[in-house]
């Protein structure tokens, strides 16, 4: 049985007879079948209701009959709900009662191709923009720390040194062996043709210095302490924590970001000597444990090829790649918006911008050092 | 002190988020020792008006003036040394989530009084137990209610004794005795102070018990439709949205 029925009841008037169940999920009329009876027959200028057939309904039969009220308004016609039943009547009347705010500044207008490309462009200006007035800021920072008159708790810089420095060491431990073990391997593999095994501890002691301590330290940083930095900084953001540090007058610079970057630079130097050591390790135990070479002779061959440029280089990289995640963290979370989706944004965009940064720095870094000669 | 001279000054405000605007053209004064109340439907632009009013968002025209001194046309440096007098308490609380009660009370005194650690954890307990606290120094934001939150943000509001206070409805979730309390707590730190307090609530009874003075914002025409003693302009007050809005609507 259809749960509606027409009938021009009187001169101009369309009368809406509503019969058997409304529920949500049955096959409901539309307000298209009201359109369209709207629209063919004669010219209608009220709506009437006659609900004396109507079963159980619920929001199904008032989402049907906003919308037909809605169609009313558009067409000027008269709508007259007296034959509603009496609790329809109201919630109709609940819904109409706020007026709906038009111009929320969401306005949902299709933009045009070229109107979509000078917005992102601007927004991209602008995005740029916010980066080096953070980093320009962060600098200043820096420098206000040197003159001594910065508002910085020190327990918190304890703490933050703490969750990333010895906190984040059984994982480097284990990442660094891996990949010192890795680096064997592979390398041993194709030196052995020549007979020269001896030279996989060259390949690890330099490759784990210059390369890869730094490298593997600043990923699993990025993604452990980053994302963090991020995290936190968004949720205060979202709490409006930070509001109320800039209220008070202390500046989120200093009281916020500088510890984190504080913590990040130094403590990522030492992260990488740290793989380093443990990289050698790895290496040895494979050198030593497959392929037959002593300890000693592996220790020395190992001497032999590190010298201070290589450690060093490798310490400058861990220190400049712990500012780039420190910044790429402290950065997005402090752009992050005010929604709980926001900071996992935040945190996702943080990592995803410090590995890009990281990687880049390393490649300019590779063509220094080769340029250099060192 | 000169009970009415002008404290806080609007003049033709327009606030706005990008190219929406929230409110246009609000004019109005509040004066030293008022209790100001700011009212109007949920989402007509309190908050953000608030935030106008203490220097953390700037107008898009208009300016807000603080004892006759642009709060946005001195520089910042100066706009900061002004928002030091002010005790915020925000809509969610804002506690630091990382420190404990007394720590979040004990910051702005730590930063700025100089006060010996002992001084100051004498007047932290002080402060909580004025807003039913006392006992939960060494809790942290997460371990405490969100009713407690807001009583915890109001004592680190007074931590420094401001000028102006600042509440964004500070009763919500708060039972109707601790409600009441803190009208109590307002109007006392107003007589024996001199504070000027910035309320925004919704809450008849107490706005009608403490305010001397109001605005009334209107979200349909994003404007103001009404300003005065709330009292006032029940009586008065020939607008039928601020009527109905003083009488819950049964009017
Ligand atoms: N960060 C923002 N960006 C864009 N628009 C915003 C932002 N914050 C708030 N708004 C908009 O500004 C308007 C006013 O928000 P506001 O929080 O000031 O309302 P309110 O009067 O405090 O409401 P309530 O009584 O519910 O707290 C809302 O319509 C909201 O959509
Ligand atoms: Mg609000």
């Amino acid at each position: 049985m259809r749960a509606i029925s027409f009938q021009q009841s009187s001169e101009e008037t369309l009368l809406l007879k509503l019969s058997g169940p409304w529920k949500l999920g049955s096959d409901l009329p539309t307000v298209e079948d009201v359109a369209g009876r709207i629209a063919s027959g004669r010219r209608v200028r009220k709506v009437a209701f006659d609900a004396e057939d109507l079963g159980n309904w619920d929001a199904g039969l008032l989402t049907f009959l906003v919308k037909v009220r809605d169609l009313c308004r558009q067409k000027n016609i008269e709508l007259d709900s007296r034959g509603l039943p009496e609790g329809v009547h109201r919630l109709l009347g609940l819904a109409s009662a706020v007026p709906e705010i038009k111009d929320t500044g969401k306005n949902q207008v299709r933009e045009r191709w070229f109107a979509r490309v000078g917005d992102r462009t601007i927004e991209a200006v602008r995005a740029s923009r916010e980066v080096l007035e953070f980093i320009g800021d962060a600098t200043l920072t820096l420098a206000k720390l040197a003159g001594g008159r910065v508002r910085m708790r020190r327990s918190d810089l304890l703490l933050i040194i703490q969750q990333c420095g010895a906190d984040a060491l059984p994982i480097v431990t284990l990442i660094s062996a891996l990949i010192g073990l890795i680096l064997a391997f592979v390398g041993a593999v194709q030196l052995k043709l020549f007979g020269a095994e001896i030279y996989i501890a060259s390949l690890v002691a330099i490759g784990m210095t210059r390369e890869m301590g730094a490298m593997m330290a600043a990923i699993i940083m990025a993604g452990r302490t980053g994302a963090a930095f991020a995290a936190e900084l968004g949720t205060m953001q979202v709490n409006e924590e930070i509001d109320a540090l800039k209220t008070l007058g202390v500046s989120p610079m200093e009281f916020l970001v500088l510890p984190r970057m504080l913590a990040l630079v130094l403590m990522m130097p030492l992260l990488a000597v740290y793989a380093d050591l443990v990289g050698i390790l790895g290496g040895m135990a494979v050198g030593v444990g497959a392929f037959d070479i002593t300890l000693t002779q592996y220790a020395e061959q190992t001497q032999l090829a590190l010298n201070t440029r290589h450690i060093l280089i490798g310490v400058v990289k861990a220190g400049v790649f712990g500012i780039i995640i420190a910044v790429s963290g402290c950065l997005r979370g402090m752009q992050c918006g005010r929604s709980a989706t926001q900071v996992g944004y935040a945190a996702t965009s943080a990592v995803v911008t410090a590995i890009v940064w990281i990687i880049v720095a390393d490649g300019l870094f590779a063509v220094i050092t080769n340029v250099l000669k060192i | 002190m000169n009970r009415s001279a002008s404290h806080i000054g609007v003049r033709n405000l327009t606030i706005a988020y990008g190219d929406f605007v929230v409110m246009r053209d609000l004019n109005f004064t509040i004066n030293r020792g008022d209790v100001f109340i700011i009212m109007g439907g949920s989402g007509c632009g309190k908050s953000t008006l608030m935030k106008v009013l203490i220097g953390l968002k700037s107008p898009a025209t208009g300016q807000v003036f603080y004892n006759d001194k642009s709060l946005w046309e001195i520089d910042p440096t100066d706009r900061q040394q002004i928002m030091q007098r002010f005790g915020i308490l925000y809509q969610s609380g804002a506690l630091w989530s990382s420190m404990t009660l007394a720590q979040n009370v004990g910051l702005p005194l730590e930063l700025y009084t100089g006060l010996a650690a002992g001084e100051i954890h004498d007047l932290v307990s002080l402060k909580l137990s004025l807003v039913g606290l006392a006992g939960f120094e060494e809790f942290y934001p997460s371990e405490i209610s969100g009713g407690m939150r807001k009583r915890a943000g109001l004592a680190r509001a007074m931590a420094l004794d401001p000028e102006v206070l600042f509440f964004d409805e500070p009763s919500a979730g708060l039972d109707p005795v601790s409600a009441r309390r803190l009208d109590d707590l307002i109007l006392e730190l107003r007589e024996s102070l001199g504070t000027t307090v910035v309320v925004v609530t919704h809450e008849l009874a107490s706005l009608f018990a403490i305010g001397n003075n109001s605005v009334f914002l209107d979200p349909e025409t994003r404007t103001m439709i009404a300003s005065g003693d709330p009292k006032q302009l029940l009586a008065e007050s020939p607008d039928p949205k601020v009527r109905r809005f003083l009488t819950r609507g049964e009017e």
